[in-house]
């Protein structure tokens, strides 16, 4: 392993790199059936409405987001175990959002994925060798009498004894199987590995040990990650890059910085003030925290509008009429808010308002003239919207 | 066992205190010998106020809540020791008795609401249910008190939702029926078994409010089982931390999470990552797996996860058990282990490891 790979692979962002996955106006939306013999469409349930991201080489992006607002659903695609309703997904320049089954054959050894419940992702009535060795003997990776070889490989890269290799799945501990998982997510040396909540299910002890076994081999083998958890503290310490989701859209983007010490979004700043500190045992008492009401609107029918206003401290009238684009504010920052600042220091007028051609009610002027919105895109734009001056920035 | 059976001489025996567990044993016979799922626990709780029970999924945490629930009776499992609830223990009431107190005098909040709820009967009748059996009232009377009960934990439009079946709910709005059902008949101890843990951090905050609300209106004493310190360090006024069915280290909650004084708290304290820590640096997991609760080692349990059995010498960690003794910070905080000189310790190597912004003062 040269130096390089190390620093590109390190937790930072790098300056930049290749871009491994690029991810477009991503959609899903499932058919909900109506009763009878006909069983007509009768609405759509949409997962996931119009996200757009990019992954780097060797680093990570969290999603995180509450249940049901899509993140499962975006992995599952970017892995295409769902075929997208619109949208690209090109996986290092190749759109792969419509590939058949017999196309997406060879793409499969590139997108692997780690399944959050490791005792059900894991075939009961299969030895881990058979396990782990399935992808290679599919693949035909290595000859058939060498298929031991690696798995024992394997089972030692991800730390379990290689001796067990004729153990089945019930045999190991929690922590075990979720190596299992990820040892089999890795025989085809994958370039890009979708964890879905990988450590969610573990107790916090061995959650540690499942998230430094990642970091190790994201630096060893240079693997990108997508990396799905609704634990802010864990994906802020596993993710360089985090975007926040919210019915279906991605409501919030940014390195780490920008989203755990900048938030701009009110959604991420309640999904912030929201995590429990362990910290808070010194001062007692509970932290204030911004108190989100009722739950999350159901996707068959998302509120008009911001997605997020029913529950939105500073929404206004514009939230209802206009959705608002997900605005580049920063160099690796991008925020969909009428009304994006920091806590307690939300602008009174609608910052998104003249670039979309409305007033502040949301109503179209036609004095103002829409401008291109910065940031609309799946990567960062060198030129960005200025909050502070109102006004384009760049670096 | 005899020379374990012994009343831990460190815990305070209050007497006053409202709800006293001595010494309760929980132990199961399988076909490979016997499970010591709780051996030997010790605490005490005063109304109004509540304990937070941390440890890792078969530490004992879940079996110890529901003997004092009495949900052991009628399984193989045997229990001594004493549960006092104001006075009555627990463990010596019939059956019949014991029925009559569940959910009057006791009542629980599990963990999963979909799979403690029934399916196939609406919210409103399983909460109705509830109250009916410990009070003699109409059925009209009993709808209006779960109506009343699922307004007060903030379900909207409750007189509509309480015919809707638990499918019907979201999962936070499950564990907030949870709840109703639970206090309903204002009852005196509530124990919540991982209340949050299957729920979104938003509705986590929301759960939490609420417990601390209802809390404060009925003055119930709450025992909050958890393995989320974050919870613990915002809700628990008492900590107990709980290793291989035993009490690890055991005090009021600002102590045991400012100055911990046994290895297994530490380990808990640095594996998970928290909002302001340097993402540079590496998670310290506890290494190796819980132990089996069949036929445990004479010594102490977390000795082959321990970092720092060289500081006590000897192999007095392999050979014997520790005693719940005295910490060096005073109070009531008690701990579970042979070194010494533990607050230094936590000082010197673990505060720089978990919190480094604290060293300096």
């Amino acid at each position: 392993m040269s130096d390089t790979t190390i620093a590109t692979a390190a937790s930072v962002a790098p300056a930049s790199t290749e871009t491994v996955l690029s991810v477009e106006n991503l959609k899903m939306h499932f058919p909900v059936k109506g009763s009878g013999i006909v069983r007509r469409t009768v609405g759509h349930v949409k997962a996931v409405d119009g996200v757009s991201f990019e992954v780097a080489k060797g680093t990570a992006l969290g999603l995180v987001g509450e249940s049901g607002c899509g993140k499962s659903t975006t992995g599952r695609m970017v892995t295409r175990l769902y075929k997208p309703t619109e949208g690209k997904i090109n996986f290092e320049g190749t759109d792969i959002a419509n590939y058949s089954g017999k196309q997406l054959h060879p793409m499969r050894r590139e997108i692997q994925m780690i399944f959050q419940d490791p005792s059900t992702s894991l075939n009961p009535r299969h030895t881990v060798g058979s396990i782990i060795g399935a992808p290679l003997r599919i693949h035909k990776m290595v000859p058939k009498d060498k298929v031991l070889d690696r798995v024992q490989e394997l089972l030692e890269i991800v730390g379990l004894n290689p001796e067990h290799y004729n153990r089945y799945p019930h045999e190991f501990s929690g922590g075990q199987r979720q190596r299992i998982g990820i040892a089999r997510a890795l025989t085809l040396q994958p370039k890009l590995l979708v964890a879905d909540e990988p450590v969610s299910a573990l107790d916090v002890s061995i959650q540690a040990q499942v998230i430094n076994l990642l970091q190790d081999l994201q630096k060893e083998f240079d693997i990108s990650f997508l990396f799905i958890a609704h634990d802010l503290a864990i994906v802020r310490h596993f993710c360089p890059e985090i975007a926040v989701m919210y019915l279906g859209k991605i409501v919030e983007i940014g390195d780490r910085e920008s989203i755990y010490e900048h938030a701009h979004h009110p959604y991420t700043q309640a999904l912030l003030s929201a995590v429990p500190d362990v910290k808070q045992a010194a001062i007692g008492g509970r932290r204030e925290r911004i108190r989100l009401e009722g739950d999350v609107p159901s996707p068959i029918n998302p509120p008009s509008g911001c997605h997020f206003r029913t529950r939105c401290a500073i929404a206004k009238d514009i939230c209802s009429v206009v959705e608002p684009p997900l605005l580049q504010i920063g160099k690796k920052h991008k925020v969909a808010c009428h009304f994006p600042g920091e806590i307690h220091q939300h602008p009174e007028k609608p910052v998104t308002a003249p670039l979309l051609g409305v007033d502040e009610f949301g109503a179209p002027d036609p004095g103002a003239s829409p401008a291109e919105v910065p940031g609309d895109g799946p990567g960062y734009a060198d030129t960005w919207y200025d909050l502070a001056n109102n006004s384009r920035g760049s670096a | 066992m005899t020379d374990l059976s012994k009343t831990p001489e460190a815990t305070p025996a209050k007497g006053g205190a409202f709800l006293s567990v001595r010494d309760l044993k929980v132990h199961f016979t399988t076909s490979d010998g016997i499970v010591k799922a709780t051996d030997g626990l010790s605490f005490d709780l005063e109304r109004g106020k509540t304990l937070g029970i941390v440890g890792e999924s078969g530490s004992g945490k879940s079996v110890s809540s529901s003997a004092i629930m009495g949900l052991h009776r009628g399984t193989n499992a045997m229990l001594s020791g004493e549960i006092l609830l104001d006075g009555v223990d627990l463990l010596k009431v019939s059956n019949e008795d014991m029925r009559k107190r569940r959910g009057r005098d006791v009542a629980m909040i599990f963990q999963d609401p979909l799979s403690a709820m029934h399916p196939y009967y609406t919210v409103g009748n399983q909460i109705m249910e509830a109250y009916q059996v410990h009070n003699d009232v109409t059925k009209r009377e009993a709808r209006k008190r779960a109506i009343e009960m699922l307004d007060r934990v903030g379900i909207p439009q409750p007189d509509r939702r309480v015919d809707d079946y638990p499918h019907q709910f979201s999962g936070g709005m499950r564990q907030r029926a949870m709840i109703a059902m639970g206090l309903i008949n204002n009852p005196s101890l509530l124990i919540a078994d991982e209340p949050t843990t299957a729920l979104d951090v938003t509705v986590q905050a929301q759960i939490l409010d609420l417990l601390q609300d209802l809390q404060r209106d009925f003055d119930a004493a709450i025992i909050i089982i958890t393995h989320d310190l974050g919870v613990v360090a915002e809700m628990a006024d008492d900590v107990l931390v709980m290793y291989a069915g035993r009490a690890v280290e055991y005090g009021p909650g600002k102590e045991i999470l400012t100055n911990p004084e046994m290895p297994y708290t530490w380990g808990l304290l640095s594996s998970v990552p928290d909002l302001t820590a340097s993402t540079e640096a590496k998670l310290i997991p506890i290494r190796g797996n819980p132990p089996s609760l069949l036929n445990p080692p004479p010594g102490c349990p977390f000795e082959p996860r321990c970092d720092h059995t060289a500081k006590v010498g000897g192999d007095l960690c392999r050979t014997t058990l520790p005693d719940l003794t005295p910490a060096n910070s005073g109070g009531s905080h008690v701990k579970r282990c042979h070194i010494k000189n533990a607050d230094e310790v936590y000082e010197a190597e673990i505060l720089p490891e978990i919190a480094p912004d604290l060293v300096e003062d």
